[in-house]
C-alpha cells in the first residue's frame, strides 16, 4: 500500500451531548481517491470537514483521539490552522464562487499567500484553470464575473481555485450533488485526472459515484466506521452485513 | 346562498375605513410637500443658499446654516461610521452568537436607539463639554475657557452617539448578507480570518455599509436637539473655523426664525426656504442611498 498521507487513532468527534464520530481510525493513501459513503446523518461529512479544521468554526464541537496527516496531529496546539489549510483544500457541495471576476476568484488563494508579480500570478491561474478542465471554457473571458458561468463551470472553478494554493489533500463535500449529469461526469473525469497528483477524499451519497472514481470506499454508518477497503472489495464483496444492505439498497 | 345585505356593508364600510387611513397618508405626505415647495420656492436662490442672513434674519441667506449641516454630518460620520462598523464587526463576525458579551452589547445598542434624542444633548453636555472639555481647559490650558463650552465637536460627537445603533443595525445586517459558504471557502483557501473580512466579507456588504452610513448622516442632518446643548448657536458672524467653534444648523434656524425672532412674519419666506433646503439635503441622501444600493446590487447580479 502506498504512502499513508491521513491517518486517525481512536478519534471521537462530540456535537454538544450528542456523539457524531465514534472511535474512527483509518489510514487514507496518497494520491489516490478516497470515498466515504453512508446515509445522512452517518458522520461522513462531519468527518471529512475534521481532516482540514473546518469544524473549529462550528460552536460546541469538542475532538478527541488523532488526526495525522503526514505524521503529525493537526489538532496539536501548535498547529497553524492556515498554513494546514493550505495544505488541505476544501470544495464544497454548492458551488461558492467569490462575486469577483474568473481571474480573481482564482487568484483569490495566491493572493492571500503573497504573490504579487502578474506574470507569476496569470502562470498560476492558467495551471490552475487547466487541471481543473475548464481552462478553454474560460480562457477568453478571465474578467468576467464568476456569478455568469453555468453551476458545473462554477464548480470546476471551485476546484481551479483550491488547486491555485497547491494543496497536497483535496477534501471534496459531495461536489456533484447538485449537478446535471453531463456536469458530473465531467467533474468526476476530473477527479481521477487529480488523483496524479493530490490526494483526494470525497464525501458522496451517490454509490455509483464511488463506485466510478474511488480507490478505496470507507462505509459510515451512525457516526462509526463500519468497513474500509479497496473499492472493488466494498462493492462485489463487503465483510460486513450493514455495507451490503446499504450497497444493495436495502436501507439508507 | 344570498349574500346578507348587513354583512355587506359591513364589509364595505370595514374596506372604506382602512383604505381612508392608507389615504390620509398620502394626503399627508402631499399637503407637507405642497405647502412646503409652494411657500420656499419663490426663496430659493444661488444669493439664498451662498450668503449669510441679515437685518436681525429678516433678510439675506442661510449659507452658515447649511455650512453648519455639513460640517457637523461629516465630523459625526468620521466619528460614528468607523466604530460602529468595527462594532457590527466584532457582533457578526467575532462575538459567539449566544455568549454573555454579544447580548450585553446588543441590549446596549437598543438601549441607545430608543433613548429620546433630547437626553443625549444633556449627556453631551454633561460628558463632553463639563468633563472632558473641562478637564482639557483644566490640564493643558491653564483654566482658561476653550473646550469646555459648547463647540462644532461636542456637537459632532453627540450627534455620533445617536447614529451609532443606526449605523451598527445597518452594518450588523449588511454583514450578515455574505453567505457563510463565502467565509468557509475563503477560509478553506487558508485565508485567516480577518483575511476573509477584509477581503470577502466587506467587498460583499458594501452596499449595505454605505447605505447604512447615508441613512445615518440624514437623521443627524435633521436632528436638532443633540445639539442645541453642545454646540449649535443662534447665530453666528463667521463661518466654524476650528473645532471648538460654534456653528449654525439649519433645523435650529428654522426653529429660531420661527420662535425667537423680533418679526415672525417678516422670517416668513426665509423660514420656508429653510425648510425646503433641509427637506431637500434629507431627500437627496435618502435617494441617493437607494440608488448607490441599486446599482451595487444591480452589478453584483450581472
Amino acid at each position: 500500500m502506498a504512502h499513508e498521507k491521513i491517518q486517525t487513532e481512536n478519534m471521537f468527534l462530540h456535537y454538544g451531548s450528542k456523539l457524531a464520530l465514534n472511535d474512527i481510525s483509518i489510514q487514507i493513501p496518497e494520491k489516490k481517491v478516497t470515498a466515504f459513503i453512508g446515509p445522512s446523518g452517518c458522520g461522513k461529512s462531519t468527518f471529512l470537514r475534521s481532516l482540514n479544521r473546518m469544524n473549529d468554526l462550528i460552536d460546541g464541537v469538542k475532538i478527541e483521539g488523532k488526526i495525522l496527516i503526514d505524521g503529525i496531529n493537526i489538532y496539536d496546539n501548535n498547529i497553524d490552522v492556515v498554513t494546514l489549510r493550505k495544505k488541505v483544500g476544501m470544495v464544497f457541495q454548492k458551488s461558492n464562487p467569490f462575486a469577483k471576476s474568473i481571474y480573481e476568484n482564482v487568484a483569490y488563494g495566491p493572493r492571500i499567500n503573497g504573490v504579487k508579480d502578474k506574470k507569476q500570478l496569470d502562470e498560476i491561474i492558467e495551471t490552475a484553470l487547466q487541471n481543473a478542465a475548464i481552462w478553454t471554457e474560460v480562457k477568453d473571458r478571465l474578467g468576467d464575473s464568476a456569478m455568469g458561468l453555468s453551476g458545473g463551470q462554477q464548480q470546476r472553478l471551485c476546484i481551479a481555485r483550491t488547486l491555485a494554493v497547491n494543496p497536497e489533500i483535496v477534501l471534496m463535500d459531495e461536489p456533484a450533488s447538485a449537478l446535471d449529469p453531463l456536469s458530473t461526469s465531467k467533474i468526476e473525469e476530473l477527479i481521477v485526472q487529480l488523483k496524479e497528483k493530490y490526494t483526494i477524499v470525497i464525501v458522496t451519497h451517490n454509490m455509483q459515484q464511488a463506485a466510478r472514481i474511488s480507490d478505496l470506499t470507507a462505509f459510515f454508518y451512525l457516526g462509526e466506521l463500519i468497513e474500509f477497503d479497496k473499492t472493488k472489495k466494498i462493492f462485489t464483496n463487503p465483510e460486513k452485513k450493514q455495507t451490503e444492505d446499504y450497497i444493495t439498497g436495502r436501507f439508507g | 346562498m344570498i349574500k346578507s345585505f348587513k354583512k355587506n356593508i359591513k364589509g364595505i364600510l370595514i374596506e372604506g375605513m382602512t383604505l381612508s387611513a392608507a389615504l390620509l397618508i398620502i394626503a399627508i405626505v402631499v399637503v407637507m410637500i405642497t405647502v412646503i415647495v409652494i411657500g420656499g420656492k419663490e426663496q430659493i436662490s444661488w444669493e439664498f443658499l451662498t450668503s449669510f442672513p441679515e437685518d436681525g434674519m429678516t433678510k439675506g441667506g442661510i449659507f452658515p446654516a447649511i455650512y453648519g449641516t455639513a460640517l457637523l454630518v461629516i465630523i459625526m460620520s468620521v466619528a460614528a461610521v468607523p466604530f460602529g462598523t468595527i462594532t457590527a464587526i466584532y457582533l457578526t463576525e467575532y462575538a459567539k452568537e449566544n455568549s454573555i458579551i454579544a447580548k450585553t452589547i446588543r441590549f446596549a445598542v437598543r438601549t441607545l436607539a430608543v433613548i429620546p434624542s433630547i437626553i443625549y444633548g444633556l449627556f453631551g453636555l454633561g460628558f463632553f463639554i463639563k468633563f472632558v472639555g473641562t478637564s482639557v481647559d483644566n490640564t493643558f490650558l491653564g483654566g482658561q475657557l476653550k473646550w469646555g463650552q459648547p463647540n462644532i465637536l461636542w456637537a459632532s460627537l453627540t450627534m455620533a452617539l445617536l447614529t451609532l445603533p443606526v449605523v451598527i443595525v445597518s452594518v450588523e445586517e449588511a454583514l450578515k448578507t455574505v453567505p457563510r459558504d463565502l467565509r468557509a471557502a475563503s477560509l478553506a483557501l487558508g485565508a485567516t480570518k480577518w483575511q476573509t473580512i477584509w477581503k470577502v466579507v466587506i467587498p460583499g456588504s458594501i452596499s449595505g455599509i454605505m447605505t447604512g452610513t447615508i441613512l445615518a448622516v440624514s437623521r443627524g442632518a435633521g436632528e436638532v436637539a443633540p445639539i442645541l446643548f453642545t454646540g449649535v448657536a443662534y447665530y453666528v458672524a463667521t463661518l466654524p473655523a476650528s473645532l471648538s467653534d460654534q456653528f449654525m444648523v439649519l433645523g435650529y434656524h428654522i426653529y429660531v426664525m420661527t420662535t425667537q425672532s423680533a418679526n415672525v412674519d417678516k422670517t416668513m419666506p426665509i423660514q420656508f426656504g429653510t425648510t425646503l433646503v433641509l427637506l431637500a439635503l434629507t431627500f437627496i441622501l435618502n435617494i441617493s442611498a437607494i440608488i448607490l444600493r441599486y446599482r451595487i446590487r444591480k452589478k453584483k447580479t450581472d
